[in-house]
């Protein structure tokens, strides 16, 4: 049986280190703030310009002024500090945040990632991704092992427009854990398998090569 | 002595800034700490193929959104757009043009010509479409691209507080791009929902100095919520 969209959240949950700062996309990355390990301090980015997100406000503390980057309404925690969005890119683009946790429509085995845009559909924009990924020190990808259609998304190389190269250090999905070595160019490993999966499986979903290392930690 | 940036009203506070096919910088992430005031004022002047910069481009009925349903709009310079409808129909018929750069590239390109840099190198975007076309450097071992410093021919922007110095306070994450908007119109605008007397806000704690604003009004604000998420209380 295939991990949920929460088990995978919790599973990206374990890449969280004690006093990491770190930036949640939209979808299930926002999910993982729900599995942060008890005792352990992380402090989240929001990069419209925050930094210390607090839970969802009450009823009656909602307030227009106070917004994550998914444009919901949020609550401030006392170590909370707002900024201008140019500081906010210059924590990003500095390399001031220590993990990324983002979507993905495909992910290569070399690390590079597309996440913005369809050819021929709308297109919406790639908001701060291109910059969180170019910037951040660590970047893990949580996404469906498969398109609606089946088709596998990650693959040797990919097919839609990149959202930056070389970029990628994990990929969790429905099926399993994957390193990429996005500097090194050394085949991406096989961490885990999710509850029930087999190699078979998940080597009949993935286009890109991948050497099974079941047990062994990422590096 | 009567206040020479201080003006009744947005529409005032236009009066002789605008021309059409004008570049306007507009404040504001999704619909937080957008220059209502000033939008409406846009509207109501009829000033048309406008290139508009701003991270959003407002939702179907508000903020930028009336800009779009008025066709004033020629161009927007945004990261992103996904909520319009409107947006997506305009551009799908040829009526819009879209630049769309990174969140932070577009941030910094805004700080940057407002303060006088006129390019810059960042490793977004390198080995995407977005390089397409700039110059890309190695710097340390790592490439970077090239992207160039813009300014506005006019910006507007919205504060919290602002006295008639036009010193400017923001409140929460309604600052996002207004403090470095307001650094790059050739004329910078400001709506704030509190005026006060000069004097009154702490020195230490100005996010934008005055020199940056050349006129300031107090506005009425509806200050729409996109995506009103809350949490329930646990029964006592």
């Amino acid at each position: 049986m295939a991990w949920t969209r929460d088990d995978i959240a919790a599973r990206a949950a374990k890449e969280l280190r004690d006093g990491f700062y770190v930036n949640l996309g939209i979808g299930i990355p926002t999910l993982v703030a729900n599995y942060v390990p008890a005792g352990m301090k992380v402090t989240l980015q929001s990069e419209n310009g925050m930094l210390g997100i607090g839970p969802f406000p009450f009823d009656d503390e909602v307030d227009a002024d106070l917004i994550n980057a998914g444009k919901q309404t949020v609550s401030a925690l006392p170590e909370s500090s707002y900024f201008s969005s140019a500081d906010s890119f210059g924590m990003i683009r500095g390399g001031h945040i220590d993990l990324s946790i983002l979507g993905a429509m495909q992910v290569a085995a070399n690390g590079d990632l597309a996440n913005w845009m369809v050819p021929g559909k709308m297109v919406k924009g790639m908001g701060g991704a291109m910059d969180l990924v170019a910037g951040v020190k660590r970047v893990v990808v949580v996404m469906e092992h498969v398109e609606k259609t089946g088709a596998p998304k990650l693959l040797k190389a990919c097919n839609l427009p990149l959202t930056g190269t070389g970029v990628v250090d994990i990929v969790i999905t429905d099926l399993g854990v994957f390193e990429l070595d996005k500097r090194g160019g050394k085949t991406p490993r096989l961490l885990e398998t999710a509850t029930g999966v087999t190699v078979d499986e998940i080597r009949a979903k993935t286009d890109a090569p991948f050497d099974v290392a079941i047990g062994q930690q990422a590096a | 002595m009567a206040s020479r940036k201080l003006v009744t009203d947005a529409r005032t506070a236009l009066d002789g800034a605008l021309f059409d096919g004008m570049t306007i910088m507009a404040g504001g992430f999704g619909l937080c700490g957008i220059p209502e005031n000033l939008i409406d004022a846009l509207v109501a002047s009829g000033v048309k193929n406008l290139t508009i910069v701003s991270n959003n481009a407002g939702v179907d009925g508000f903020g930028l959104g009336k800009l779009l349903e008025t066709r004033q709009v020629k161009k927007m310079i945004s990261s992103y757009v996904g909520e319009n409808k409107l947006f997506a129909e305009l551009y799908l018929k040829g009526e819009l043009e879209i630049e769309f750069n990174p969140q932070g590239t577009l941030a910094e390109r805004i700080r940057a010509g407002g303060a006088g840099i006129p390019a810059f190198f960042t490793a977004t975007g390198v080995g995407t479409q977005v390089a397409d076309g700039k110059e890309v450097r190695e710097f340390d071992g790592r490439k970077y691209v090239m992207e160039r410093g813009i300014v506005a021919d006019l910006s507007i922007v919205k504060a919290w507080k602002g006295d008639e110095e036009g010193n400017l306070v923001y409140r929460k994450t309604a600052r996002n791009f207004n403090p470095m908007m307001a650094t790059a119109g050739k004329i910078t605008v400001a709506e704030v929902e509190h005026m006060v007397p000069v004097g009154s806000l702490d020195p230490d704690g100005i996010h934008t100095p005055g020199i940056f604003v050349q006129r300031i009004l107090e506005g009425k604000f509806e200050k729409r919520i996109e995506q009103r998420t809350t949490r329930k209380r646990e029964a006592a």
